[in-house]
C-alpha cells in the first residue's frame, strides 16, 4: 500500500538535475531581489522561495547615504549564487560595461546580459544582445541572455556562446503570464543550453505553466516581491515550479474532446 | 582627514575638482584613492571603482593610487534587481 506521505515531491529525484555551465543548482527557481518593501521582507522571500541564485543591479553608490541600498549588507554571498544583472542599459557597449564592472565585484563571471530596447515595453534589443554576447563570451563571462521568445535569437545566441538563453513569458513586471506557449517549447526543443523563462510570471499558475512547457527554470522578481504578501507568494512560487517540473517530466493525458468515463462501465445493476 | 577639515580658505589652492559618480567634489591635491574611500567612509572590498573609464581591480594599490584633477569616477556596487 503506498502511502502518499512517503512519496512527497523530495523523494522523486530529478532525472536531469538544473545545471548551467557546469554548475548544478539546488532549485530551477531564480528569483530577483528589487521592488521589495524591505531588505528583510526581501530575504524572507528568498527563503521561502528555495532559490539560490539571486539576481543584483549594479549602480552607482549614494555618496550622501540617504538610502541603505547596499545589498551586500543583507545577502551573504556564501549561501546564494549572485547573479548580476545589466538591467537599464540600452546598448551593447553600456551593458558590457556593467557587465565588466560586476564581475569585478570579485564573486563570479556570470552575467545575466539585459539589452533593452524600448522604454515602454523593455523587449530586448536583440541586435544589441547579440553583440554584447559574443563580446563577454571572449572576456570569458558566462553569458545568460535575457531574449523575446524568437527562436532565431534563442539559436544564435546559443551560437555565440551563451550558457543560457532566457526567453521572456511576457514583458518584464507585466505580471501577464505566458504569451505563447508554442515559442516556449519550440526553444526549449531546439536549444542545447538551458532556457530559463525570465520575467512575465504574475502568479503560481503561471510559473506551473511555464515549468509544465519542459524549460528547465525561471526567473522571476515582481511575481513575488509586488504581491500583497511575497513571502507567501514565494512560498507558492517554490511549489509551482515544483508542481509544474513533476508535471512536466511525468507527461500529462491526453487532452479528448469527448468525456472518457472513470469509472467502470459494466457491472452496474439491472433495471 | 575628513573633507570639511581641509576647507580652510588658505588650504583653497592645494584643492583640486574631480567628478565622483557624475558630481563635482574638491578633494585635497595629493590625495590617493584611499583617502577619497575614507573620507566617504567606504570600504573598498564592497564597491567597485572605474576612474577615467578603467575598472581598478588591484584594491590594494588604492592606497597609492595618486587622484589627479579632472579625474573621473564611478564608484559601485550591487543593489536590489531582477
Amino acid at each position: 500500500m503506498a502511502h502518499a506521505d512517503l512519496i512527497s515531491s523530495a523523494t522523486l529525484t530529478d532525472p536531469q538535475p538544473f545545471s548551467i555551465a557546469g554548475r548544478e543548482f539546488r532549485s530551477r527557481l531564480m528569483v530577483g531581489t528589487g521592488k521589495y518593501a524591505s531588505n528583510s521582507q526581501m530575504i524572507e522571500a528568498i527563503e521561502a522561495s528555495g532559490a539560490e541564485v539571486v539576481t543584483v543591479a549594479v549602480r552607482r553608490v549614494d555618496l550622501d547615504r540617504s538610502k541603505d541600498e547596499a545589498i551586500l549588507h543583507h545577502l551573504d554571498p556564501e549561501h546564494y549564487f549572485l547573479l548580476a544583472n545589466t538591467a537599464g542599459c540600452f546598448n551593447a557597449a553600456d551593458a558590457i560595461r556593467y557587465a565588466r564592472l560586476a564581475r569585478a565585484a570579485g564573486f563570479n563571471e556570470w552575467v545575466k546580459l539585459e539589452v533593452i530596447g524600448d522604454q515602454q515595453t523593455l523587449l530586448p534589443d536583440t541586435i544589441g544582445l547579440l553583440e554584447a554576447t559574443k563580446t563577454l563570451v571572449a572576456e570569458g563571462f558566462k553569458v545568460l541572455a535575457y531574449t523575446n521568445e524568437d527562436l532565431i535569437t534563442a539559436l544564435r545566441l546559443e551560437d555565440a556562446g551563451a550558457v543560457a538563453v532566457m526567453p521572456l513569458a511576457s514583458p518584464i513586471g507585466s505580471g501577464l503570464g505566458m504569451l505563447n506557449p508554442y515559442a516556449i517549447r519550440t526553444i526549449k526543443q531546439r536549444l542545447s543550453v538551458p532556457v530559463i523563462v525570465d520575467a512575465g510570471v504574475g502568479t503560481a499558475s503561471d510559473a506551473c505553466i511555464v515549468m509544465e512547457q519542459g524549460v528547465d527554470g525561471i526567473l522571476m522578481n515582481t511575481g513575488i516581491a509586488a504581491a500583497q504578501e511575497p513571502v507567501r507568494m514565494a512560498a507558492a512560487m517554490k511549489a509551482a515550479v515544483e508542481a509544474g517540473r513533476n508535471a512536466y517530466l511525468a507527461g500529462r493525458m491526453p487532452r479528448r474532446e469527448v468525456a472518457v468515463p472513470s469509472s467502470p462501465t459494466t457491472g452496474m445493476l439491472g433495471s | 582627514m575628513t573633507l570639511s577639515s581641509t576647507l580652510v580658505p588658505d588650504a583653497v589652492s592645494s584643492e583640486m575638482a574631480l567628478t565622483v559618480n557624475g558630481a563635482e567634489r574638491r578633494i585635497p591635491a595629493g590625495w590617493t584613492l584611499a583617502d577619497l574611500l575614507a573620507s566617504l567612509k567606504l570600504d573598498a572590498r564592497t564597491v567597485v571603482i572605474e576612474r577615467n573609464g578603467t575598472i581598478l581591480r588591484d584594491r590594494p594599490s588604492f592606497a597609492k593610487l595618486k587622484l589627479a584633477a579632472g579625474d573621473s569616477l564611478e564608484i559601485v556596487h550591487f543593489v536590489g534587481g531582477g
